[in-house]
């Protein structure tokens, strides 16, 4: 038996969902446990500073996951100590990989992002109006220095070379299940790559109208979730409920189509795909019947990026450009 | 300033690039600022190769395709429209000027018309300035 794997797990700017999605691998980590020895895993499982993630030597860690977007100085840092310290960089799930939910705040300026969280939110007192600063003078003695909120969501890949890509919010936990054991046994697709089935949700999804042989037709009715109920049966597409199956990846077996959701696209792009959203709209252009279905779409959902990149705005082709 | 704007064009084989070689033919002036691309039909372009033309710093991105009824593929520009209308909002939004981006149906037949719409979006991308990605922007 070889020599265990040394694995690193990183939480930059993401919710830890991710992290929980590889405990729920449960008896699957356990067995993969036998073959992996966890050396860092910060700042959530294991007591490891970020100092010994930097005394490390340069790839020592066999195997580095991280999960959640760039967004402040110190994830910035960490992301690229980790890609020194490793010989495989994966970036775990949609932040890490395509920025995520947090993403979608790349249209906005940092002074409206601060006056919605730290200002108007209904739940916020803050007469003084103190919004996070990176230099902060404490109690007349402690100068203290704090990771500072960058001007944009960065993407994994924006910083350093990423090994492999693993999509999803969180990943499914029987696909992480097959991309750890591809990891353990070695069998890797070539660089660059996302560790996935290629298949597109809709190749997997129970709704989809070529399992009953009927044609796709043009909708002319476009419906947000919250204007009913979608039906039991065929496709949501179809029905006029935007889904992005056609080009997401299908790893998590259509998880939101089998509770009447529509997918949002949190898988990624399906192989081929450069841009996700520009995907999206040439995907939804094709299957709107008329004019006036164009016109309500865009009526129904006035911030069309938050619909088309809603996993993926950062890692758009274009870079937001928002002052 | 003298400010000469890139223009990325895509144009229909079937009637706006016809419109841009009959500009030649009928020897109409317009500014050497648009680069032309072939494609076998409007609806050929993807919202991709807008976004990438412009994330590589052009300063206007053109679309040319057949008037409604006239596609030769029978609804190719009908889609286009409904595409290009969408990647328009996601243009503005992402905070750059919804002129950056523009359409028109131009026939084999109207070369003239070709060349007066690439005088005017000349003169409109050269009052806009050049794309802010190019100025170190993001
Ligand atoms: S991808 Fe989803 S689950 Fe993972 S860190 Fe981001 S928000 Fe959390
Ligand atoms: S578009 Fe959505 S509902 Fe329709 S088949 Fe694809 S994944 Fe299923
Ligand atoms: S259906 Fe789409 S949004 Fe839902 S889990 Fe699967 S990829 Fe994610």
């Amino acid at each position: 038996m070889a020599d265990k794997i040394k694995f690193a797990f990183l939480l930059a700017g993401g919710c830890a969902g991710c992290e929980m999605a590889l405990v729920d691998l449960s008896e699957n980590l356990l067995d993969a446990l036998e073959h992996i020895e966890v050396v860092f895993w910060a700042p959530t499982v294991a007591d490891v500073k970020y100092k010994d993630l930097e005394a490390m030597a340069d790839k020592s860690i066999d195997l580095a996951f991280v999960d959640g977007m760039v967004r402040l100085s110190e994830h910035e840092h960490m992301v690229r100590v980790l890609r020194a310290k490793s010989k495989i960089l994966v970036a775990f799930g949609a932040c890490a990989s395509l920025g995520g939910i947090p993403g979608m705040a790349n249209i906005h300026t940092n002074d409206e992002l601060f006056k919605q969280a730290y200002k108007d939110t209904f739940s916020t007192e803050n007469p003084d109006g103190v919004y996070p600063q990176p230099q902060y003078f404490l109690d007349g003695k402690y100068d203290l220095t704090l990771p500072a909120f960058q001007d944009k969501v960065r993407t994994i890949q924006d910083l350093v070379e990423v090994d492999y890509y693993v999509g999803g919010c969180p990943p499914h936990h029987s696909f992480v299940a097959k991309a750890v054991e591809a990891i353990v046994t070695g069998n890797l697709p070539p660089k660059g790559s996302w560790l996935t089935s290629g298949k597109a949700v809709c190749d997997v999804c129970k709704r989809n109208p070529a399992n009953e042989e009927l044609e796709r037709l043009p909708v002319e009715t476009v419906k947000r979730t919250v204007d009913g109920m979608p039906e039991e049966k065929g496709c949501l597409l179809q029905h006029g409920f935007v889904c992005l199956g056609p080009i997401t990846q299908g790893d998590c077996g259509a998880s939101c189509l089998n509770v009447n959701m529509p997918c949002r696209g949190c898988g990624g792009p399906i192989p081929g795909i450069k841009d996700y959203g520009a995907r999206a709209v040439s995907a939804i252009g094709s299957i709107l019947g008329s004019e006036a279905a164009t016109d309500s779409l865009l009526e129904k959902f006035p911030v069309l990026s938050k619909l088309v990149y809603r996993y993926s705005l950062p890692a758009s082709r274009l870079k937001s450009n928002v002052r | 300033m003298d400010f000469s704007p890139n223009i990325v064009g895509f144009a229909c084989q079937w009637c706006t690039y016809a419109g841009a070689d009959l500009a030649g033919n009928l020897r109409c002036k317009y500014p050497p600022t648009i680069k032309l691309i072939r494609v076998p039909c409007s609806g050929r372009v993807e919202p991709e190769y807008v976004l990438e033309a412009l994330s590589r710093g052009a300063d206007g991105v053109f679309v040319g395709g057949c008037h409604f009824g006239d596609c030769h593929y029978k609804e190719g520009n009908y889609k286009t429209d409904r595409r290009m209308k969408m990647i328009k909002k996601i243009v503005q939004e992402f905070g750059y000027e919804p002129e950056r981006f523009r359409w028109e149906w131009i026939s084999g037949a109207e070369g003239k018309k070709f060349a007066e719409v690439m005088t005017e979006y000349t003169e409109e991308l050269r009052k806009l300035g050049p794309n802010p990605v190019k100025e170190g922007g993001k």
